[in-house]
């Protein structure tokens, strides 16, 4: 973990059309940190997660991935930005008429300039590295959902990218698969250094797997805490931040 | 060594080579941008060059990563083919922990990313036939429930959705009212426009307007339209039924104790049945009128002669059997639609060739009932 940020987000208003979901939020994520976004429901997690990974334009502020401004780079830049991502949708969002390897192998095939056979070797490694190993021919209808998971986490690790977005990870899954998926992303945050942003609300893996956290709140549209989830869950000041951690309506 | 030091990549140095044993020191990055290239390399030194051990160090190797460790599984590789040795040393702490997350030393290549294979001609054959029969078998059922369901509705008419039926009515109907009355008017003009020039010869002008008016009552309004219609609407159903499997709606149905085939299909074949037939009545209006355009403007005939030889030959049995048609078209049409959709498994490229087989199938079934239609009203109509 460095002291570099790789993303920063300054003065940022999101939303859909006119709708604000969050207003002038700003916050930075560190190169090679586990970094959580969480919140109650309808308090943006989803939103600003779409934000950050270039699929809505904000409505104003500035989204800065490792030096550019993804809102505001020109094309050529911006598809650069895009191979340092990889992002795991809440289900895996796998292509369905392709098999595991042939969908891991779509980025490798389309950004380098590797012969078949080497990519071959490459996506099995990748598909060893979350456990998969073995399920290269297997169609995404054929797998279970956390395997569908994990297979799209292997997709989006295929060119090794500086960070990796997570929306929702342990959505669907019991709590042995989510535990074993909590590990996988400690065990390749530690091995590879990737950064790492998580979207959730399971708290389990939240502490579990975070460094840092920000906690987003629709009554104010923005952060109302930031900083350790332990250090939050035991001395935070406000009482709604303490419930949500404790998981407890008391105060 | 036989291969020139030019074609190696810059990162590639021999540190030694005598008596078939080599040692090759690698520097720089082994990382996504160097792969390819290096792996190139790699291939070129192992060619011819006796190379019968090979040690590779990866002390000045800043940064290794997978892409890296292909170079390395290609020279491992090479050497594991003519049986030769092969080391790797010094590697840093990166390389190390690289090389153990992968389990550089149990990697194998795979057999490879090969596509299944295509059965013999005969396999398909049985295959197709099996399936075909499956797929006739689910559409006799198909038919049988949908039947069932139409009947309770009759029996207990206050359980037809009325406002979806209705909406149904609005998008397969209204909707679809200027492109049935563009492509019936074409149609009309068309039909006028190249009668005309044969009947010219013979002074018969005139009769253009019965030939248009026959013709489009008897066969190409219902036909026409029957087949706007599916392309629109056999298409959306099949679609919209389609998605639902996917996403579990249909499922979400029957376990709440709502028959799936009375809830979607029965407002979608009302509906139909009842909009098609008028649809089918203003394509052959516009027709008509198209028609006319062409024999007032272009052949000098009045509106009033033109509308008289209209409806000479025009007799109201062809009215009816118009009606009849078009609304059995609709019926097949609305049948096949959702049919399709609900034999949608899978995802995407299911829903895909759920659409596309719901029209296929609805040109068909309207052609081979139209031609039933043609035989029957011969001998009996």
């Amino acid at each position: 973990m460095t002291d570099r940020p790789i993303i920063q987000v300054r003065n940022l208003v999101a939303g859909y059309g006119e709708t604000v979901i969050l207003h002038n939020i700003s916050f930075d994520v560190y190169e090679g940190e586990i970094f959580v976004i969480l919140g109650g429901s309808g308090c943006g997690k989803s939103t600003l997660l779409k934000h950050l990974i270039g699929l809505i334009p904000p409505i104003s502020g500035e989204v800065i991935i490792d030096g550019h401004d993804i809102s505001r780079c020109d094309e050529e830049t911006f598809q650069e930005i895009l191979k340092k991502i990889g992002v795991l949708y809440q289900s895996g969002a796998l292509f369905g008429s392709m098999t595991l390897a042939e969908n891991i192998a779509l980025p490798i095939g389309e950004y380098t300039d590797l012969t078949p056979r080497s990519i071959a070797a490459l996506v099995s490694m990748k598909l060893g590295l979350v456990h998969l190993d073995g399920f290269e021919n297997h169609l995404p209808s054929e797998i279970s959902g956390g395997m569908k998971k994990r297979a799209g986490l292997a997709r989006a690790m295929a060119l090794n990218p500086k960070v990796l977005f997570f929306d929702e990870p342990s959505a669907g899954l019991d709590p042995i698969t989510s535990a074993e998926l909590d590990n996988l992303i400690i065990h390749l945050n530690k091995s590879l250094n990737t950064t790492m942003v998580i979207v959730t609300h399971e708290l389990s893996s939240i502490f579990a797997v975070s460094h840092r956290v920000i906690m987003l709140d629709k009554r104010v549209k923005g952060i109302i805490a930031e900083g350790d989830p332990k250090y939050l869950r035991d001395h935070s000041q406000n009482t709604f931040v303490r419930q949500f951690f404790n998981r407890t309506l008391e105060a | 060594m036989r291969t020139h030091k030019s074609l190696l990549p810059s990162a590639f140095k021999v540190a030694r080579f005598e008596a078939g044993e080599m040692e090759l020191r690698i520097q720089g990055r082994m990382d996504l941008a160097e792969s390819a290239g290096m792996i190139k390399g790699a291939r070129r030194l192992l060619e011819g060059n006796g190379i019968r051990t090979l040690t590779v160090d990866l002390g000045g190797v800043e940064y290794l990563d997978d892409y890296g460790l292909l170079v390395l599984l290609e020279l491992r590789e090479g050497m594991e083919a003519v049986k030769g040795g092969f080391y790797l040393k010094n590697p840093s702490e990166n390389a190390r922990n690289v090389l153990s997350i992968f389990d550089f030393d149990k990697v194998k290549r795979p057999v490879s990313l090969e596509k299944k294979r295509r059965p013999d001609v005969f396999t398909r054959v049985g295959e197709a036939a099996l399936k075909n029969w499956d797929d006739l078998r689910y559409m006799i059922s198909f038919l049988g429930s949908v039947c069932l369901a139409m009947v309770h509705v009759v029996r207990f008419p206050g359980t037809l959705r009325r406002e979806e039926t209705l909406l149904t009515m609005q998008k397969t109907g209204f909707d679809a009212l200027p492109i049935v009355g563009l492509i019936s008017m074409l149609l009309g003009m068309i039909l006028a426009f190249m009668s005309s020039v044969q009947l010219k010869q013979f002074g018969a002008d005139v009769y253009v307007a019965s030939l248009v008016s026959l013709a489009m009552v008897r066969e190409l309004g219902p036909v026409m339209t029957a087949i706007i219609v599916a392309g629109r609407t056999g298409s959306a159903f099949a679609a919209e039924i389609g998605t639902m499997k996917v996403s579990e709606e249909v499922d979400a149905l029957f376990t709440m104790g709502m028959d799936p085939t009375r809830f979607l299909v029965v407002p979608k074949m009302i509906a139909s049945a009842v909009m098609v037939p008028f649809l089918t009545l203003f394509a052959d209006v516009f027709s008509i009128l198209g028609g006319m355009l062409v024999g007032v403007f272009l052949l000098d005939l009045t509106p009033n002669s033109y509308i008289a030889e209209t409806f000479r030959f025009l007799a109201l049995r062809d009215i009816v059997w118009s009606f009849v048609k078009s609304t059995v078209f609709a019926l097949l049409i609305a049948w096949i639609g959702c049919l399709r959709g609900f034999q949608v498994r899978g995802g995407a490229e299911s829903v895909g060739q759920a659409t596309t087989s719901a029209v296929v199938s609805s040109l068909f079934l309207i052609i081979l009932s139209d031609s039933l239609f043609a035989v029957i009203r011969v001998y009996w109509g």
